[in-house]
């Protein structure tokens, strides 16, 4: 018997550790096991609950859930005031996403182009910072803007435009007796929430674009706007569609600014939150929120086909 | 290309973000207003009473504590799970991958109110009760994309050489994990770590189909701006709620900064 030179004895840590070495496969099924637990039982577990619960019926006399499969409620969201809610909460959806892009634009631009330093950290907290902060709180600091006798009316009647107020009211469809109860109001302010998941992924995307690229086309003697049309733009758009995803996807389902700015006509969101909640009719609540998921599936395949997940 | 940009541009963008910012100073103007029953601009006197008047309201206490409660829960588990899910993920290439990534960022991706009414359709066909619980399980459930980014992040950044070099010298995989990992991964899981905190702290969309009875802090809000009483009150608890956002989320900064990754990249 000779002692085993110099290697210290193998507690039961140091076998484990040989085993993982020898099958890295078990290291990597402990890790990805609890996640993956609570996702698919917790997450996924509810979105099968959520479908399956569209599938019942709800009973109109009784108002009991009857717990059968029918595609009754599926074929309730074809009647007119449904189909009304669907195609206003896609159109707000679009217009709040074609703002945000415009808006975000010559932030982004600015920020991955020219901002150096000091600039460029603050562009970036300045970005991030109303990214993560209060959305309650926001929202809550529109209402004071946007109320009839609050700092916008005040500004506009202290510079004499109370009429660009007046006239945005007075456009059918977006009357209102101050912009905090028009559907204007609840445009700015879904605008304003989500453009700075607009700015971020199109930031990046411009900063990749490679200077020799622009510097060679301005070589080859194209103008500035040309550049920007022909070079910069294409490059950009693929930021600019993952940045669609976030502000298409999250208008697509809130329900709490509508809720408390705008006249209170209905979005998904709010159809989904009122169903459930005071008309007690789970399968139509459930029935309503399948339908931006179907409408994100549609929209994610037609970005993927763009290139946009390379920018994410 | 030219080295400056035009006035136009820079004064686009520096509007950009005024109008990101500005607004949020009206709701600390407002509470300092002596007006309680509009939105008056210019409030016709300032006071601080109503810091008194928010601390004696025994109706904000319980919110506040159980979003507190909720939040502190909530990320711990998001901690623990988003860094697993990391540590598989970073350097692992295997079948379904990247079917992993797409549900683990799903919660975040899809808006709040299906998240939320699945959840609630899971509770009642299972009859789970609501209770402080199942809004942790909701809040968990959106956090750990928070972490697991961030983690992730700085697992790319960190050399596998490292870890080699830690067993070459004959650590095993815990005290690699202790001495070697933990250290290097720090920050960045404090930062995600804050994120989750102040993700969950604010939350309101999921919250209200997985808390029954009981009101987080931005339910309370939520419902007060529906039917507002003693409004500079909600603008005194809107500044709290905004504080308990804002400094998680300057830390997470300071934490992470310099690197590649920089916290908050993807909410």
């Amino acid at each position: 018997m000779t002692a085993p030179a110099i290697l210290p004895a193998k507690g039961a840590a140091d076998r484990l550790t040989g085993v993982f070495w020898r099958q890295p496969r078990l290291l990597l099924l402990l890790l990805i096991t609890p996640p993956l637990l609570w996702l698919g039982v917790v997450y996924l577990g509810s979105l099968a609950a959520l479908l399956l619960q569209s599938f019942y019926s709800i009973d109109e006399f009784s108002g009991v859930v009857k717990e059968e499969f029918t595609l009754k409620t599926y074929a309730e969201l074809f009647r007119a005031q449904n189909l009304d809610i669907i195609i206003r909460t896609v159109v707000m959806a679009t217009a709040v996403t074609l703002a945000c892009a415009v808006l975000a634009f010559p932030i982004a631009y600015y920020a991955a182009r020219y901002a150096k330093g000091h600039w460029k950290a603050a562009f970036y907290l300045g970005v991030m910072l109303p990214l993560w902060s209060s959305y309650l709180v926001k929202v809550y600091a529109w209402k004071l803007i946007l109320a009839k006798e609050g700092i916008l009316g005040w500004a506009a009647e202290g510079t004499h435009t109370s009429w660009i107020i007046e006239g945005i009211l007075s456009i059918p469809g977006l009357e209102g007796s101050s912009l905090s109860t028009s559907p204007f109001g609840t445009f700015v302010v879904f605008v304003y929430i989500w453009l700075p998941y607009m700015i971020l992924p199109m930031q990046a995307a411009l900063e990749r674009v490679p200077n020799s690229m622009l510097e060679a086309s301005a070589d080859l003697g194209a103008t500035q706007s040309q550049i920007f049309r022909t070079v910069i733009l294409p490059l950009a758009l693929p930021g600019v569609i993952a940045g669609s995803i976030f502000t298409f996807s999250l208008t697509l389902g809130d329900y709490i600014i509508p809720q408390i700015i705008g006249d209170s006509s209905r979005f998904i969101g709010l159809t989904v939150y009122q169903l459930q909640g005071t008309a007690g009719n789970t399968p139509l609540a459930a029935a309503f929120a399948v339908v931006p998921i179907l409408i994100m599936v549609i929209y994610l395949t037609l970005a993927k086909r763009a290139g946009a997940f390379d920018a994410l | 290309m030219r080295s400056d940009a035009s006035w136009g541009l820079k004064a686009a963008a520096i509007g950009g973000l005024l109008f990101l910012h500005l607004p949020i100073l009206l709701i600390f103007l407002y509470a300092f207003t002596t007006e309680e029953r509009s939105y008056a601009f210019p409030p016709p006197g300032l006071t601080t009473e109503w810091f008194a008047v928010a601390w004696n309201r025994e109706d904000i206490w319980p919110p506040l504590w159980l979003s507190l409660q909720v939040a502190a829960i909530a990320t711990v588990l998001a901690m623990i799970l988003g860094t697993l899910a990391a540590a598989a993920m970073a350097r692992a290439s295997f079948f379904g991958r990247d079917q992993i990534s797409l549900l683990i960022l799903l919660p975040i991706a899809l808006p709040g109110v299906i998240t939320g009414m699945s959840l609630r359709s899971a509770f009642g066909i299972m009859d789970i009760p609501f209770s402080t619980w199942t809004i942790v399980l909701g809040h968990a459930t959106f956090c750990i994309v928070i972490v697991y980014n961030n983690a992730i992040a700085r697992m790319r950044r960190l050399s596998g050489g490292i870890l080699e070099a830690s067993a070459d010298l004959g650590a095993n995989s815990f005290q690699t994990f202790r001495y070697v990992l933990l250290p290097n991964l720090g920050s960045a899981l404090l930062a995600g770590g804050m994120l989750a905190f102040a993700l969950s702290f604010d939350e309101v969309i999921v919250t209200t189909f997985t808390a029954g009875q009981q009101s987080t802090l931005p339910i309370w809000m939520l419902n007060e701006l529906v039917r507002p009483r003693q409004r500079p009150v909600t603008n005194v608890v809107a500044i709290v709620v905004f504080a308990a956002t804002f400094v998680p989320i300057l830390i997470a900064y300071y934490l992470t900064r310099g690197g590649s990754e920089t916290a908050g990249m993807g909410k």
